[in-house]
């Protein structure tokens, strides 16, 4: 089921939380949502959930309007909210069958789906026990069980994995990676990594508008038109080696990198290639070339780029 | 309809589990026992076979149990963010509004229930007007069912229970005792409107065995202005400021 935002907005006083934003989302797509603290994230999430309303603009679920029919949309939606909310005082799996009651899964149905949320998140020591009396992971799996107990179209994770120890993030990014095969997942996350490993596309917004849409090395591809090359010569003196680098047609800025041994770190200028001509230098000079390695951008500098400068 | 009820199973259950329920029932009982029974105007002393002495305790110490039943229903929610959960399941605000009015009016229920031994015993000890106690019971069901409506009301505005509390025993206060008091201060056509306006006016016809249209429109009306009142506060998250 897909999901597809068409020129949101959404007003919080005079501030505008979330810009004339336009996205689509497919069926067996796992969507990253990345930004900054209060980029419109969260509000954005709120507005597919059918908990917000918005100011302009409309979100379609499976083709069906959240303005228009919210019950439809909701009955197709998981959702974990930001910060967990749970009833507290109920037991685990009297929780989850309420959820699954209020989620019309059907009367049949709702053990099996029950025990299968309470194997799949990890929580079969605990079924018996009062939330409030869980850790904050163990709540956090709990959240994750609420919004996939019906087995939903479309599911929204705002913040899945904070608070879960490191086996459990790889459990859950590995479910939510399965899940995302045949439904639709958006996620947010402030862990850079996570997102990288888990979604297929990542949208990066900031101040409510959308600055990024694409894959993780497409956004790093689209960021960095300048090639970088780290390069390692053996035989000659680091001064030679800079200067001449630096003499290449081709070069923009030479970088001496300060902890290996005459290592360099070479960045062309804007579409030009310097790796051939680097090649020849070498050769020419009788230097042995002993490393010549692509420099990939780290998306934590994509992300800053795109997110610091506007 | 089923959803209405999952909700209503639900916060029934938690009146329960947190003890909140018991120690209703417990108070309540105590207090009407004792007034009916034991202490002051009671039935020994009024020397006939009605439960009057009853319905006029159960009018105050319902006035004051109810807002501390309703209170949390819905500020607890917003104060927890569970308000988030439930509105983004399946489930209309009516329906959470509905499920939740439904869940207090049922301990109200559960509540007057376990006071017809009080019947049973006057029944037993004198000729007992059937009807009249009949009407008593309903009219204290009308009230109690005004009472949720404001005190869910109050408890949608804020995200505090004590604010939610008194906020419901504040409006409360005005159609228990401050209409009825200041509408015979005045004459004329606002002496009317003011006592039509007054609870007690209307509560104390009923109790006295009177079944009168007029009654029950007034108290399904106030109903039904608490609950739309919950509905648009609830439904300002959509608003478009």
């Amino acid at each position: 089921m897909e999901v597809s935002v068409e020129n949101l907005t959404k007003s919080y006083g005079f501030q505008k939380a979330v810009d004339n934003i336009s996205f689509k989302v497919d069926t067996g797509e796992i969507v990253g949502f990345l930004g900054p603290n209060g980029a419109g994230k969260t509000t954005t999430m709120k507005i597919i959930t059918c908990f917000m309303g918005s100011n302009d603009g409309d979100v379609k679920v499976g083709g069906v309007s959240v303005q228009a029919n919210p019950e439809e949309v909701k009955r197709h939606i998981g959702y974990l909210p930001e910060t967990n909310p749970l009833y507290k005082d109920m037991p685990v799996i009297d929780y989850l069958r309420f959820v699954a009651e209020i989620q019309n899964v059907p009367k049949a149905k709702i053990r099996e789906r029950i025990l299968e949320m309470v194997n799949v998140c990890g929580l079969k020591g605990e079924k018996y026990k009062k939330i409030n009396e869980l850790s904050r992971g163990y709540q956090q799996r709990v959240g994750l069980a609420q919004a996939m107990i019906h087995d939903p179209e479309v599911l929204i994770l705002d913040e899945p994995t904070s608070g879960l120890d490191p086996n459990q993030i790889v459990e859950i990014r590995e479910l939510i990676k399965k899940i995302g095969r045949e439904k639709t997942v958006i996620l947010s996350s402030h862990i850079l990594a996570e997102v990288e490993a888990t979604c297929d596309r990542i949208l990066i917004i900031n101040k409510g508008k959308l600055v990024a849409d694409g894959t993780a090395s497409s956004l790093r591809k689209q960021a960095q038109n300048k090639e970088i090359v780290k390069v390692t010569i053996e035989d000659g003196t680091n001064e030679e080696i800079y200067r001449s680098l630096q003499s290449l047609e081709t070069v923009e800025i030479v970088d001496i990198l300060p902890h290996y041994t005459q290592a360099f770190e070479v960045q062309s200028k804007a579409d030009m290639n310097s790796r051939k001509a680097i090649f020849r230098l070498c050769v020419e000079k009788g230097w042995a070339l002993t490393e010549m390695t692509p420099v990939e951008r780290k998306l934590e500098e994509v992300f800053r780029d795109l997110t610091i400068t506007n | 309809m089923n959803k209405i009820w999952i909700i209503t199973k639900r916060e029934l259950r938690s009146f329960f589990d947190s003890l909140m329920a018991y120690v209703m029932i417990v108070l309540f009982l105590g207090f009407s026992g004792f007034f009916t029974w034991i202490f002051g105007s009671d039935i020994f002393l009024v020397g006939q076979a009605s439960l009057q002495s009853f319905f006029g305790i159960s009018f105050w110490t319902l006035f004051f149990f109810i807002p501390a039943i309703t209170m949390g229903l819905l500020a607890e929610e917003q104060k927890s963010g569970t308000i988030e959960l439930l509105v983004t399941k399946p489930v209309s605000d009516w329906q959470i509004i509905i499920g939740k009015f439904l869940a207090a009016f049922l301990l109200i229920c559960i509540t007057l229930a376990l006071t017809i031994p009080y019947y049973i015993t006057v029944a037993n000890i004198g000729k007992i007007d059937h009807s009249a106690v009949l009407m008593g019971y309903l009219g204290l069901l009308f009230m109690s069912a005004s009472y949720i409506s404001i005190g869910l009301f109050t408890s949608s505005i804020t995200s505090n229970q004590i604010v939610a509390f008194l906020g419901a025993l504040f409006i409360g206060i005005f159609f228990h005792l401050i209409f009825s008091l200041i509408s015979s201060g005045f004459g004329g056509w606002i002496a009317r409107l003011l006592g039509y306006l007054s609870l007690s006016t209307h509560y104390e016809s009923m109790a006295r065995g009177v079944i009168d249209s007029k009654d029950i429109i007034y108290f399904l009306s106030i109903i039904f202005a608490g609950l739309l009142g919950t509905e648009l506060v609830l439904s300002r998250r959509h608003g478009s400021n």
